[in-house]
């Protein structure tokens, strides 16, 4: 348990930093909000409308692909840690698992998925 | 030994308050960043337990990848702005009961039972590093392996047709 | 890995590698020709049949222990690639009309087979879970495939929640079940409660979370509520494939967990069990007699078959019996596929655009308009209510003399008052399509047409044969040491 001291130690200080950047700037900053300051920014132009539009749905599919690819990542851990040893049958394995979802990605890339428009 | 025990108590505080703090707040990504908050302490108790692989999947996959998910799911739905949902006014109560209720059994059979559950068992050093799960993955568990690769296959497949209005082919 | 390993999942390596080549190929070919995707896909599963042959006469174990190859496995796994097939068969013209030949679909339903197969071959229970998972993502985004149509939409919503979460249970009892006896692999499980090292309390919990878990997937009451919108909202081919595949696989996991892993909790299960398979033919009987919707019709009567099949796994304590109960449950499996398949092919030659022309109504007049399909409906309907020369009858008769021989006679009353019951709602189908008037239109393709005719001829000539099938699936069973 004692090798993560230092990750610890870590979070730590950096919680400590962030809030103290927080804390000083909110006490020692000036803070005299008006009706215009708070409006939210739109590069001079007064804002009109429901300001919230309907979100495209490309953000959920880039997400949904985000995950399958980094767990197929998180495979490729322990793999590469012991791939030495596995020889040419880990190898083998990984290639599968691998090939698999490179049919997918082809299969994302060719429909149109990764395109942003 | 009582540096342990603070820690999981540490732990265990920050794991249910967080978990409460999901359940009661009002606005949806409030609820997902406490979500983060409580994956985050899972993740320590698997460090506690002897598993650091898992413990690092936890934080990349669960903290990292699906919170975004969830996060974009919550934007894309406009859940940050509504309210409560109305429900029938004996939904709540009855809910309350039944948890209540098993909550009771739980213990009771906890507690009655306690000398019949398996002991703890002595972990190796080095055990649940990637190293160690690599070696079982690519020898026992290689069937299951290779099934995961088909199932993340259809995932994606899934993800697509499901989303994609026009298909270019 | 030795050859063993290789032979033992061979005919699930077929399916999976020709379903991830089917998804190449459907990237090169053009927008118009998607059928030659469901060509290739029924060739993929005749090729698979072939290779799932030469397993009904082995028994091996595979892969560490993860997978078993039985009679009971290559029973099953050649009832998923028939089944398979049918779907294909209802499918394709049905995308056609309605504007939704995506190949995605046969290339899903591939994969979903695969994870059929996958769990009748499963000796472990992280495979069980795998299985059950990688069989129901493709059912979800299946049912959502009319997807402009909202209660498409609908269902996959509710079936993907619902699933998700039955699935989070089965985890969780898997995980319960392993804390207690050390080990995920169903011999080693039975190894250590024989040995008297299992902690009893947390097996009983495990089990279980399991039970309710599959209980969700085959439709058991209370785990019921998803089936009648689920079956509904999904496209008529689609609902078909689940109806048979997701629940015989269910079915595959609860017959191997319970009847060779849990046979030493049937003192604390068995009367939950009880329970449920009688809730479950009593609810879904009597619900479906105030349908309408022939489609909402048939998911009721299909829980109310699930009920009957269940009462196969309320025996699984008792020895001989329990044998007895499996090669039953595996014959009422078989007929309740093929009866199945083919009530659905006359629903989809039925079925309009836009969801009309599932009224019970819209049958009037079919038995002079169409004397061959009515012929075949009514075949079909006799069959799901058990009535002879069908195979129904033979499958409910079998099924019931083994829980008799069981013990369980309040349990045999229970199934036959529900059967009576189920008389009504099945022949008035028939009573419509003979007795009143209409102008019913069939749009059929032709291999729409061969499916209904299939079924129909087989559902009748097999229950003539039914003692040499009945041997088979006894076989199949004794053979695998359940």
């Amino acid at each position: 348990m004692s090798e993560y001291l230092p990750i610890v130690v870590l979070l730590i200080l950096s919680a400590f930093v962030a809030g103290a950047a927080i804390a000083l700037g909110h006490l020692f900053g000036p803070h005299h909000p008006t009706e215009r300051k708070s409006l939210p920014y739109e590069s001079g132009m007064t804002p009109f409308g429901p300001g919230a539009r309907r979100m495209p749905v490309r953000f959920y599919l880039i997400a949904v692909l985000f995950i399958l690819f980094d767990i197929e990542t998180v495979f490729f851990l322990p793999w590469a840690v012991v791939f030495r040893k596995l020889g040419l049958f880990g190898l083998i394995e990984m290639l599968i698992f691998v090939m698999v979802l490179v049919v997918g990605f082809l299969y994302a890339w060719e429909k149109g998925a990764l395109e942003w428009e | 030994m009582s540096i342990d025990i603070i820690l999981f108590l540490g732990l265990a505080v920050v794991a249910i308050l967080s978990a409460a703090g999901m359940l009661f707040s009002r606005n949806a990504i409030y609820s997902a960043l406490f979500l983060i908050i409580n994956f985050s302490a899972i993740a320590v108790y698997y460090l506690i337990l002897g598993a650091p692989f898992i413990a690092l999947t936890q934080i990349t996959v669960y903290a990292g990848a699906i919170m975004v998910l969830f996060i974009f799911v919550i934007m894309l739905l406009g859940a940050e702005q509504t309210g409560r949902t109305p429900a029938s006014w004996w939904m709540r109560p009855l809910g309350m009961g039944l948890g209540a209720l098993l909550i009771l059994e739980s213990l009771y059979l906890i507690f009655t039972h306690l000398h019949s559950f398996p002991q703890p068992i002595e972990i190796i050093d080095g055990f649940g590093n990637p190293g160690q799960v690599g070696e079982i993955l690519f020898d026992k568990y290689v069937l299951p392996f290779e099934i995961i690769s088909l199932l993340l296959l259809v995932a994606m497949i899934g993800a697509i047709v499901l989303t994609k209005k026009k298909m270019k082919r | 890995m030795k050859w063993d390993d290789l032979f033992a999942i061979l005919p699930l390596v077929v399916i999976s590698t020709w379903a991830v080549v089917l998804v190449l190929v459907d990237i090169v070919i053009p927008r118009d020709r998607k059928g030659i995707t469901a060509a290739l896909a029924a060739l993929g599963l005749i090729f698979a049949l072939y290779f799932t042959l030469p397993q009904y006469n082995r028994h091996l174990v595979a892969f560490n222990g993860m997978v078993i190859v039985d009679g009971f496995s290559a029973f099953l796994n050649t009832l998923f690639l028939a089944s398979g097939l049918l779907a294909i068969a209802l499918a394709y013209g049905f995308l056609k009309r309605n504007n939704i030949d995506r190949s995605e679909y046969y290339t899903l339903m591939l994969f979903s087979i695969s994870g059929m197969m996958l769990m009748g071959i499963a000796a472990d229970l992280i495979i069980i879970f795998l299985a059950l998972e990688l069989l129901s993502i493709p059912l979800y985004v299946l049912a959502g495939f009319a997807r402009p149509r909202l209660d498409s939409e609908e269902a996959a919503l509710k079936y993907f929640i619902l699933g998700a979460f039955s699935g989070g249970f089965v985890v969780y009892g898997v995980a319960l079940v392993y804390g207690a006896t050390g080990s995920t692999a169903i011999v080693e499980i039975i190894q250590a409660v024989v040995a008297g090292k299992a902690a009893m309390v947390l097996l009983t919990i495990g089990a279980a979370l399991i039970m309710v878990g599959f209980g969700f997937k085959v439709a058991a009451v209370p785990f019921h509520m998803w089936t009648p919108d689920v079956y509904q909202g999904s496209p008529s081919p689609v609902t078909s494939f689940m109806a048979v595949g997701a629940k015989a696989a269910g079915f595959a996991a609860l017959l191997r967990i319970f009847v060779s892993a849990f046979p030493y909790l049937s003192v604390s299960l068995v009367p939950i069990l009880w329970l449920i398979s009688a809730l479950t033919m009593i609810l879904g009987n009597i619900v479906a007699i105030a349908q309408n919707n022939i489609k909402r019709m048939l998911a009721y009567s299909s829980i109310a078959h699930a009920g009957y099949i269940l009462m196969a796994v309320v025996t699984f304590g008792k020895g001989s019996a329990a044998i007895d109960a499996v090669s039953a449950a595996l014959f009422y499996l078989l007929a309740y596929a093929l009866t199945n398949f083919g009530a659905w092919s006359v629903v989809i030659a039925l079925e309009k655009s836009e969801g009309r022309g599932l009224l019970l109504q819209d049958y009037a007049g079919l038995g002079k308009k169409y004397p061959a399909w009515a012929a075949a409906m009514t075949v079909f309907m006799l069959s799901f209510t058990g009535v002879p020369p069908t195979l129904g009858f033979l499958g409910k008769f079998y099924l019931f003399r083994s829980v008799l021989e069981g013990g369980f006679i309040g349990l045999a009353i229970i199934a036959v008052l529900t059967s009576l019951v189920s008389a009504y709602y099945y022949l008035r189908v028939v009573v419509i399509m003979y007795m009143q008037d209409g102008e019913p239109v069939v749009e059929g393709d032709i291999w729409l047409k061969v499916a209904a005719g299939a079924t129909a001829v087989l559902v009748v000539v097999l229950s003539l044969f039914a003692t040499p099938l009945l041997q088979w699936a006894a076989q199949a069973t004794l053979q695998s040491g359940l």
